[in-house]
């Protein structure tokens, strides 16, 4: 439990949120994608949102990220230099961001690694990015993330083609991790993954997460990776957020019907 | 003992000599006159004036008759001579729907107002060789009526009276002009059908045809295709008013493609178009559906990937004159780029020799 | 003689003076490509249309011209470029270097070194570095102004994991005054290093893809690398086998079915000079008078 404890006592020391979400819209036409989404992320925290396809949790995580842009709404990112609002940020320093203080692991490691490019070019990319010149040392880190993500040092010079499903989605990890963001944003992380490889990419993000103290928002349908990874819980219906609050406290005592429905349905699989 | 090469200015010239020569042929065979060519291979001489963007029969059958018939090769020979001519001033523009049709066709309505006027078009002949024509071949006389006075109005105006077409409003915007100004992008529909115009006639037929087939489909009907001639006019700054200053052969399709609406916007049929100077119908055909699928984002479509859609792609790959130089350049000596190379794979090479021997 | 039915130098003045703000936009901002509305030549596109608007846009009729392919004054295209300049300016041209007050090129920087007052026209086919690691050009755009360069160098990182060598031997790209990437044109690397702090105006054009670029006089210019696999120009380890020189870009010619090949000064003006010099290579002749 001590992990638990060091991410609360994180959240009771910063004072400021990470991030701060307020009324955060985004409609395709008439459909709702989100609708008035509101939220803190404080330092260290890890949220999760689940809700079933169509829910508006991947709709949400696009326009978190700066993917797609949202309607009416504002993000604000608690940046070295104080809050800005990423919404309205220019392209240039939303690009930058995206590439320094923020991390996006996809559902498909395929949309997230450069296929054609070697593992250790894949992990190097991001420090190449922020201006690292010394291929022995980038050469050197890229070997001390694969060793964190479980993946053996000789495959440095594999193109990610080569590699499984779970070992891709690991790589897609150090990939993103080796700058050492501060925000994680991901999308299904585990999906399509066999159950085995799912729990021991779980066992390693949770890792990661604790020991890095990093702070991250998780998009799944799989409630047992929130019950294993967030801190903080937002279920969604119909673009709408029904119920949020503390893990543990929405998954064993839920308010909302649909959120019942839910915790029911995996309860008994 | 080596000398390098020299003499290429004579190998020109005697590279040039023989071309003029075979261009010529069999000196037995009378010439082929200019008036000949643009009176008999007027479609021919249509398409060069088309993608080498001047409007000048005359001109258009010199260079295929220089080009020894290789279309593209004329193509290029107009252009390069069109970028020299100075730019007087820009015409109003035409009234298509005054338009002295030759022919006029809508696949979406049996009659309208104007009629169905088949016109000189391939359509419904026989494909079989014709050996008369190998022989003498006077042709019999097309039987005439006297032509009719009454205007023949677009289809797309009597859709756009009962709004089941989307309003396509006048502007007063002058587009920009991509002979005068580098292509950026993402471009204006204006800027795009520039391009299109004058892009190689068998890449928009294949992009459309793509389209057709799945990649990027947008259900086009041809709203209606017509062909004839339409007067240029020009406003002359000293007079106030505009005054014709000719006249010039066009043809234009419109298309009808898939409608899009919704609970609250009630549906429309959208649009595609194509205009192209002289007879030119499978250009203007295949122009107005590449058109209608590169305007994917502005109708709220999905985009899905297809090359239809793709503006940059179709864009930049459309002009055959900037297509064929940059194929062909390959032909022109890479000696000392080769050269670094071999230097590379042999230095490559030999470490991987000395490692392998290190090994043994 | 000029042909009397073109303007000097076959462009109209409008156009060149819209290349020549191109050029100028260029010279402010070095290393950035700026897109200019390039004209249909009467040669076709990739056979030099960007150098020769260039080069019309900056000629006078007072210049001396020297035209140049692959090192060469002699190669076909630049013969056929070097007598459209005369039929359509008329101006003076020179095989000579140091005597030119222009060049145009195609693949190579002189050897001789360059001087104040002389403006080196490159041709370019592909102006953009990025492109073969990204093909779209608003996507490439973007990397630029936001100084995204990380992708290029995970393709000199691939080049040393595969290879142990930065694999790239010609167009091999620079930074130019620590701010844009740059194309140098299919030049081989072994001339990269003259693209620096070079006293010559150089300009680049690329008549296709509608760009012109520019390297004022004593830019900076770096060729990219990383600190433990420093940027190595290389060439052919022979000396020329007509003048002996042991420090010029060299052709391999092959001279016989047998395996039998000799190396030549790429540089035919460079060659020459040095030949009636006196200098002599292993398979050289000496000049008794004169130039080829």
């Amino acid at each position: 439990m001590g992990a638990v404890d060091l991410s609360i006592w994180a959240k009771v020391n910063a004072d400021k949120p990470l991030l701060s979400v307020q009324g955060l819209s985004k409609n395709y036409g008439n459909r709702i994608g989100c609708a008035d989404v509101s939220f803190d992320l404080f330092p260290g925290e890890v949220l999760g949102i689940v809700g079933e396809s169509g829910s508006g949790k991947s709709t949400l995580l696009s326009c978190l990220a700066g993917h797609l842009a949202p309607d009416t709404g504002r993000v604000i990112f608690e940046t070295a230099q104080g809050p800005r609002d990423t919404v309205t940020m220019a392209e240039a320093e939303r690009r930058k961001m995206a590439r320094t203080d923020w991390a996006f692991v996809h559902q498909n490691p395929r949309d997230g690694l450069r296929m054609g490019v070697s593992a250790g070019g894949n992990v190097g990319e991001r420090l190449m990015a922020v201006g690292a010149r010394h291929y022995g040392d980038i050469r050197a880190t890229a070997v001390d993330w694969l060793g964190r993500v479980e993946i053996a040092a000789d495959r440095i010079d594999d193109r990610p083609r080569a590699f499984s499903g779970g070992m891709q989605q690991r790589l897609q990890i150090a990939r993103n991790l080796v700058t050492g963001p501060r925000l994680v944003f991901m999308d299904e992380p585990t999906g399509g993954l066999d159950v085995s490889v799912q729990a021991r990419l779980l066992d390693l993000l949770r890792g990661l997460v604790r020991e890095m103290g990093l702070s991250a928002i998780i998009v799944t349908h799989d409630l047992a990776v929130v019950r294993l990874l967030a801190d903080r819980l937002m279920v969604m219906k119909g673009g709408h957020v029904v119920e949020q609050g503390l893990t543990d406290q929405v998954l064993d005592d839920p308010q909302h019907s649909y959120t019942q429905l839910l915790v029911s349905s995996v309860l008994q699989v | 003992m080596y000398v390098a090469v020299k003499g290429g200015e004579r190998a020109i010239d005697n590279a040039h000599a023989w071309l003029a020569e075979e261009r010529r042929g069999d000196l037995g065979v009378a010439e082929l006159s200019v008036a000949q060519i643009r009176a008999q291979l007027s479609l021919a001489v249509n398409r060069v004036m088309a993608e080498g963007s001047l409007y000048d029969p005359d001109l258009a059958a010199l260079a295929i008759k220089q080009a020894r018939g290789d279309l593209i090769e004329a193509i290029f020979l107009i252009r390069a001579y069109r970028t020299t001519l100075p730019r007087l001033g820009a015409s109003c523009p035409v009234d298509t729907a005054e338009m002295a049709v030759i022919r006029r066709i809508s696949a979406t309505f049996k009659d309208l107002p104007g009629g169905q006027v088949l016109g000189p078009t391939f359509d419904y002949t026989h494909r079989l060789l014709d050996f008369k024509l190998a022989a003498e071949g006077e042709v019999s006389q097309a039987a005439t009526a006297p032509a009719a006075m009454e205007a023949v109005p677009h289809v797309m105006a009597m859709l756009d009276r009962d709004g089941m077409i989307e309003a396509e409003p006048l502007g007063n915007d002058v587009p920009a002009d991509l002979t005068r100004e580098p292509m950026e992008l993402p471009g204006s529909r204006a800027l795009r059908l520039q391009a299109i115009t004058r892009g190689d006639e068998g890449f928009i037929l294949s992009m459309a045809y793509s389209t057709q087939r799945g990649y990027g489909r947008t259900h086009a009907f041809v709203g209606e295709l017509r062909i004839g001639a339409v007067a240029v006019e020009m406003e002359i700054p000293e007079l106030g008013f505009a005054v014709e200053i000719g006249e010039i052969e066009l043809t234009e399709c419109e298309t009808v493609n898939q409608f899009k609406g919704s609970k609250t916007e009630p549906p429309q049929f959208t649009r595609g178009y194509g205009l192209v100077f002289g007879q030119t119908e499978r250009k203007a055909i295949a122009m107005s559906l590449v058109d209608r699928s590169l305007r994917w984002a502005e109708l709220g479509e999905d985009y899905t990937g297809a090359p239809a859609q793709d503006e940059e792609f179709v864009l930049m790959h459309a002009d055959n004159v900037q297509a064929t130089g940059f194929l062909e350049h390959i032909k022109l000596p890479h000696y000392v780029d080769f050269q670094s190379e071999l230097e590379l794979v042999r230095r490559l090479r030999a470490e991987v020799f000395a490692t392998q021997e290190a090994a043994e | 003689m000029t042909d009397q039915a073109y303007n000097f130098a076959y462009l109209d003045e409008q156009t060149k003076r819209m290349i020549r703000r191109a050029i100028l936009k260029g010279v402010a901002v070095p290393g950035y490509q700026v897109p200019f509305a390039s004209r249909e030549m009467p040669m076709p596109y990739g056979w030099g249309t960007g150098g020769v608007q260039v080069t019309a846009a900056c000629l006078t009729p007072d210049d001396t011209l020297k035209v140049i392919d692959q090192g060469a004054d002699d190669t076909t295209n630049a013969v056929s470029i070097r007598k459209f300049f005369q039929r359509t300016a008329g101006v003076a041209v020179t095989e000579a270097t140091a005597e030119a007050t222009l060049i145009q090129t195609r693949h190579r920087i002189p050897e001789a070194a360059l001087t104040t007052g002389q403006i080196l026209v490159y041709q370019v086919p592909i102006p953009e570095p990025l492109r073969f690691l990204e093909p779209r050009e608003t996507e490439t755009r973007k990397m630029h102004e936001l100084e995204e360069y990380g992708l290029i160098h995970v393709k000199l990182y691939e080049d040393i994991a595969r290879h142990g060598t930065i694999a790239t031997s010609y167009a091999y790209p620079v930074k130019v005054e620590g701010r844009y990437v740059m194309d140098p044109s299919p030049i081989p690397k072994f001339d990269n290093p003259k693209l620096s702090n070079s006293p010559a105006l150089q300009l680049f054009g690329a008549g296709r893809e509608q760009r012109i670029y520019a390297l004022p006089p004593f830019t900076h210019v770096v060729s990219l690398d990383f600190d433990d696999h420093p940027f190595e120009p290389s060439k052919a380890p022979h000396d020329c086998d007509l003048c002996g020189a042991g420090e010029s870009y060299l052709d391999e010619v092959i001279i016989d079915d047998l395996g039998g090949r000799m190396f030549v000064c790429s540089d035919t003006d460079f060659c020459r000079t040095r030949c009636e010099a006196g200098h002599l290579g292993a398979l050289g002749v000496p000049v008794l008078k004169g130039g080829a």
